[in-house]
């Protein structure tokens, strides 16, 4: 226990530097596909045109049925080699878990928004709120709270999924740990690390998920 | 979904959006091949080079943090002799199955991770001069009834690594072998300690590196296929700085460069499995 504790120590910079580019990718597309991923799931909710409703649904479609592997070559490989744009392993990393993070948070928030009753926009617009009051103070609060278990859940599977970014050259708190693996020989050490890492990191988020779910049943 | 819709459009735009990635990455390799990379290069000032960090004694992070290994000390070597510098470089961390991507995508000058030439990867890379020499080799448990490659049939299970050349090997010689691929080399030569397989097949180099540091393991095979050569790898058409790599290598061999890298970079590692330099360095030939 000693000799672990004394081998993560001493590796700590490194783990530490792993770490920081695991966190600052899953943190980046969090915060865009909240963003992204609400707008886009507004404009699905109340916008009824046949053409924005394919193209929303088709770019929810492709980031579910390719895999998130294939759009980091995509990013990173494809796209600067036809176009000369110079896009970093971190910039590709980024772009494509937010991307990925948008679309499946706009089906969480679409999803949201159509299970508000037809009755509570009746209700609101019988007491006479304008369309921003009304979606404001009596649909968005209501949606929200059916959203946030999801939107949790999302955020997760996107920390557990950015080890995938090795591919474009991050060197994520993972691949430091497979580093420094092959110089100590040191696997159980490194791996059960990993585990309490991720489990610190995540469980929290899925407690508070299922936390939130219960109350607002 | 209250109407379904016919499943073809979607199958058409996929397939369509498929073409039109491919066309992308043809269009982008054909490209930007005429530019003078040694010019560019010293504009930058500073050389991107493609490196493992995970395989020592060849591309390793050391206790500092700093890229390690026989091909970094031939990476800097080619930094401090082309910029004046040898810290004029940044390395880039690469994986065994990623390498011919990041040259053809320019995201790297030269790559300098334990590269094989073989007549597949010449199709998409130019290889400078050789380097070091390499076989494959099969390692398995001391305790292990396999005590060469014929041990291998009979349902037992090799392990490989994704996109190397023991994975072409044993695909196209020995297509009855079973095969265990994995992505990393940590993964695999875990697997091989778990018990996941019954033998390991890889770069005799590695090999003879992981035996010397894991007891209990024997080498049983440790010259296998056409003794290949490992050689730096640069872009497609990019004959200045091949040109350039090749006459510095022939220049690095008659100063013993590479004996002396193997003593401080490969013997630690070997121990006494390798008996004779010449074994695994090749001094410009």
């Amino acid at each position: 226990m000693l000799h672990a504790l004394e081998l993560l120590w001493q590796n700590a910079p490194l783990l530490l530097d792993g770490l920081w580019a695991t966190l600052g990718i899953a943190a980046a597309a969090t915060f865009f596909s909240i963003i992204g991923g609400a707008l886009l799931g507004m404009m699905r909710a109340s916008w009824n045109n046949a053409i924005v409703q394919a193209a929303a649904r088709a770019y929810l479609e492709l980031f579910r049925v390719i895999p998130i592997l294939v759009w980091l070559f995509v990013f990173f490989f494809a796209v600067p080699a036809a176009s000369s744009l110079d896009i970093s392993g971190t910039l590709a990393a980024v772009t494509v878990f937010s991307l990925w993070g948008a679309s499946e948070m706009s089906d969480i928030v679409r999803g949201a928004l159509k299970t508000i009753p037809q009755a509570q926009y009746d209700a609101g617009r019988a007491i006479g709120l304008s369309g921003a009051q009304l979606h404001l103070r009596v649909i968005l609060p209501q949606a929200v709270r059916r959203m946030l278990p999801g939107a949790i859940n999302l955020v997760t599977r996107i920390i557990k999924t950015t080890s995938l970014v090795v591919i474009v050259g991050v060197v994520d708190v993972v691949k430091r740990s497979q580093q420094i693996i092959e110089r100590t020989k040191e696997p159980f050490v490194l791996y059960a690390f990993l585990l309490l890492l991720f489990f610190a990191l995540c469980h929290p988020l899925s407690r508070l998920s299922r936390r939130l779910e219960k109350r607002f049943n | 979904m209250r109407h379904p819709k016919p499943l073809l459009p979607f199958l058409a735009a996929a397939v369509l959006f498929g073409f039109g990635l491919l066309a992308m990455v043809n269009v982008g390799c054909s490209r930007r091949n005429d530019a003078d990379s040694l010019a560019k290069i010293k504009n930058r000032g500073k050389v991107v080079v493609g490196v493992f960090g995970d395989k020592p004694p060849f591309g390793y992070i050391d206790r500092q943090g700093r890229n390690a290994g026989y091909d970094v000390v031939l990476a800097r070597r080619i930094a401090a002799d082309l910029l004046g510098d040898e810290n004029k470089i940044e390395f880039i961390t690469l994986e065994a199955a990623n390498r011919v991507a990041f040259l053809q995508s320019n995201k790297v000058d030269i790559i300098l991770a334990n590269f094989t030439r073989t007549p597949e990867r010449a199709e998409k890379v130019d290889f400078a001069k050789p380097y070091m020499k390499v076989a494959l080799g099969i390692v398995a448990p001391d305790a292990s009834p396999v005590s060469a490659l014929a041990g291998l049939g009979g349902g037992r299970t090799l392990i490989v690594n994704k996109g190397t050349t023991a994975e072409a090997y044993f695909t196209k010689n020995y297509p009855e072998i079973k095969l265990l691929k994995f992505d990393q080399n940590t993964e695999a030569f875990q697997a091989l300690k778990d018990g996941r397989g019954d033998a390991l097949a890889h770069d005799n180099t590695l090999l003879f590196a992981w035996a010397h540091e894991n007891k209990g393991f024997k080498i049983v095979e440790s010259n296998l296929g056409n003794a290949d050569v490992i050689a730096p790898a640069v872009k497609k058409g990019d004959t200045v700085l091949r040109a350039w790599i090749d006459a510095k290598i022939d220049r690095l061999a008659a100063e013993h460069f590479f004996l002396n890298a193997f003593q401080t970079e490969l013997h630690p590692f070997f121990g006494d499995s390798v008996r004779n330099p010449d074994d695994v360095i090749i001094e410009g030939k």
